[in-house]
């Protein structure tokens, strides 16, 4: 992703891309979308919005895994599309050369430290794929980058080999054991949370930035919280627009006020401070709530 | 005909309907608001509401299904901030408004009113469940003299002359005639027809349908007002998604037509189909000099 200058565009844009190439590694398909506009205006921890399929009025989020340059098609993105329900199915099935809307890039990127800080990046399954361009833009401005990387089995293991050429150090945690650390069956948010103190303190962590399931994200913001680092947590709420107009993703969040809001994980989020989600009330409505951000 | 509403007239019959462009300035990225015939806000109540439990909105194979509860920043948050920002960036703004009382809606459309910028006040009377959000209750057969009356005559009462007020009915095609006789003669300056129809999410809750499989009844709705009618200016809303729907909706009387969930699948809709309409009347101008079907609905 290029480094965003004053005069960088920013703000989504609503186009026909076209998929350039489609390939299965391991569990996920990994797709690269010629989509003009886009790409330039990506940053790290915005996501597009694709189709589902004929028929299905919401849409499906993707993070941007990557930005390239490609000959005759300008710049396209790169998505991690896990199928395993009908809209990333049919996604994960459509052959190079379709033609799709893609809306993007949309939501609030991870902050970048001003100063050259420590950081652990936190990624599970899928999730992770929104880390790699965080972690070139991170290492950019001479941070320490440490990488802990979890997923269900290999797999479903994002580039573990391209995680070490940007951090100092990389540590593997998978359910089954088939690589690193192994879990004997234990959810991924245990294994995460067992895993996550020692890489904190070893790393001496001032931010911790995070892409994983929300069980995950909850428990990687406490972790953070309890050795003084801050902490982004890049949230999947999903919902049918994602673009902002329907408030179908909200979000509860504590303010500085200690006043809880109801956000749009699409559009205030997807990346939220961890100590900010009231990460127990996901899907309720706690009380009491203000409207402020609204 | 003897009033005017404003959002009807230039630049064009195609408007964001109520909760489906977020507050404006999202949908500001993909179009410029003042090239959109209005943006309906989602509705304003007296206090800030935070909404209902996930999940809110769910696709079904007829349409969005959906229970976002209402949720906005309350009268005061909206004129301080939201309103500004609209009416800055162009936008002909229809203040979506609903009330506990009809001693709320007085206050909601008296301050709604006293607020630059407002092209019309839209009453939802309209809610599928108004009681399950603590809404005036107006499911009842409408006559004048009822509930739905009364606040329409109210909102009139609290508002400009030149501020119109919009009252937004339920598809219901045997009794939106007689509901609409008595809303005009309560004050209401047009009508839009409808809402999402009552439903239920797939866990059994309380939702409203939208999307396609309204059109068809959107659209007989509003040919029933529009033949017994004929002088009261029809918004229709309900499952337009392309430019051939709104000229159906239009051929069927409405002067215009709000676009909800087709936003959420694209949203760039309301644009496009604005870019389109102005197109054939573009043409049928040159073809004609005048009295095209488009004209005429905007006249
Ligand atoms: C910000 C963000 C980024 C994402 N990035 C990726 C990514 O990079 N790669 C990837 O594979 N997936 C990603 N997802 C998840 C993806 O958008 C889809 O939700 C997922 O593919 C499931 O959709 P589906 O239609 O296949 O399955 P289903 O789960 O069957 O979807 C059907 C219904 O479930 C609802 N729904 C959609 N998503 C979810 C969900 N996550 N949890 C619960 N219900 C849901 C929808 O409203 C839909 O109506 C992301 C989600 C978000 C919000
Ligand atoms: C997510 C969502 C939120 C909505 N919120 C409101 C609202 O706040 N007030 C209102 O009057 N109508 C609301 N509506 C109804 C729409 O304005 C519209 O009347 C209805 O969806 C039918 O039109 P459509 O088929 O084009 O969507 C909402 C609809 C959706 C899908
Ligand atoms: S999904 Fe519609 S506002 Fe976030």
């Amino acid at each position: 992703m290029t480094t965003p200058t004053a005069e960088a565009p920013t703000g989504p844009r609503h186009v026909t891309g076209e998929i350039l190439t489609t390939k299965k590694v391991g569990a996920y398909q990994h797709l690269t979308l010629a989509v003009p506009d886009v790409a330039e205006r990506a940053r790290p921890g915005t996501f597009v919005a694709l189709p589902a399929g004929e028929g299905r009025m919401g849409r499906r989020a993707f993070w941007i895994r990557g930005v390239r340059t490609v000959g005759g098609f300008g710049s396209a993105v790169e998505v991690v599309v896990d199928p395993t329900g009908p809209g990333s199915r049919w996604l994960a099935a459509q052959p190079a050369g379709t033609r799709l809307e893609v809306t993007g890039p949309l939501g609030r990127p991870f902050s970048l430290p001003r100063d050259p800080v420590s950081c652990v990046l936190v990624g599970e399954g899928y999730s992770a794929a929104c880390l790699f361009p965080l972690a070139s833009r991170l290492k950019e401005r001479g941070c320490t980058v440490v990488i802990l990387l979890a997923a269900a089995d290999e797999s479903r293991l994002l580039a573990a080999l391209e995680a070490r050429r940007t951090a100092r150090s990389v540590t593997v945690v998978t359910g089954d054991g088939s690589v690193g650390r192994s879990g004997a069956g234990a959810p991924l948010a245990d294994l995460v949370a067992a895993a996550l103190p020692e890489v904190l303190q070893r790393a001496a962590a001032d931010v911790v930035y995070a892409a994983a399931p929300a069980a995950t994200l909850a428990r990687v913001a406490r972790a953070a919280e309890d050795v003084g680092a801050w902490s982004q947590t890049a949230l999947e709420q999903p919902g049918p627009c994602l673009t902002g107009l329907c408030q179908g993703c909200a979000v509860p969040v504590v303010g500085e006020d200690r006043l809880v809001r109801m956000v749009r994980g699409c559009t205030e989020g997807p990346v939220l401070r961890g100590d900010r989600v009231r990460w127990d009330d996901l899907g309720g409505v706690p009380a009491p709530v203000d409207q402020g951000a609204l | 005909m003897g009033r005017h509403v404003a959002t009807t007239t230039h630049p064009g019959p195609v408007l964001v309907a109520a909760g489906c462009g977020g507050t404006g300035r999202e949908l500001a990225s993909y179009g410029d608001l003042s090239a959109l015939g209005g943006f309906v806000t989602r509705t304003i109540t007296l206090r800030p509401r935070p909404g209902g439990p996930q999940p809110r909105v769910v696709e079904s194979p007829s349409g969005l299904l959906h229970a976002v509860g209402l949720q906005n920043p309350g009268l005061d948050r909206f004129l301080a901030t939201e309103l500004p920002w609209l009416v800055r960036a162009g936008a002909r703004v229809v203040v979506s408004i609903a009330g506990e009382t009809v001693a709320e809606h007085a206050e909601l459309a008296r301050r709604v009113g006293q607020s630059p910028g407002v092209a019309a006040l839209e009453v939802d009377l309209a809610e599928p469940d108004p009681t399950d959000w603590g809404l005036v209750e107006t499911r009842e057969p409408m006559a004048s003299g009822l509930v739905a009356t009364r606040i329409v005559a109210t909102c009139r009462r609290e508002l400009p002359r030149d501020v119109p007020v919009l009252a937004k009915v339920r598809l219901d095609p045997l009794r939106v005639l007689d509901q609409a006789l008595g809303l005009a003669e309560a004050g209401a300056d047009g009508l839009v027809v409808g809402h999402s129809l009552p439903a239920l999410m797939p866990d059994g809750r309380h939702a409203g349908l939208s999307g396609p499989s309204l059109f068809a009844v959107a659209r007989r709705c509003v040919a029933e007002v529009h033949a017994g009618l004929p002088t009261l200016p029809v918004i229709g809303c309900g499952g337009v998604a392309t430019a051939e729907d709104a000229r159906a909706m239009l051929a069927a009387g409405a002067v215009s037509v709000q676009v909800g969930s087709a936003m959420l699948t694209d949203p760039t809709t309301a644009h496009r189909i604005s870019a389109e309409l102005a197109a054939d009347a573009a043409a049928a101008a040159e073809s004609t000099g005048a009295g095209t079907r488009v004209g005429e609905a905007l006249a």
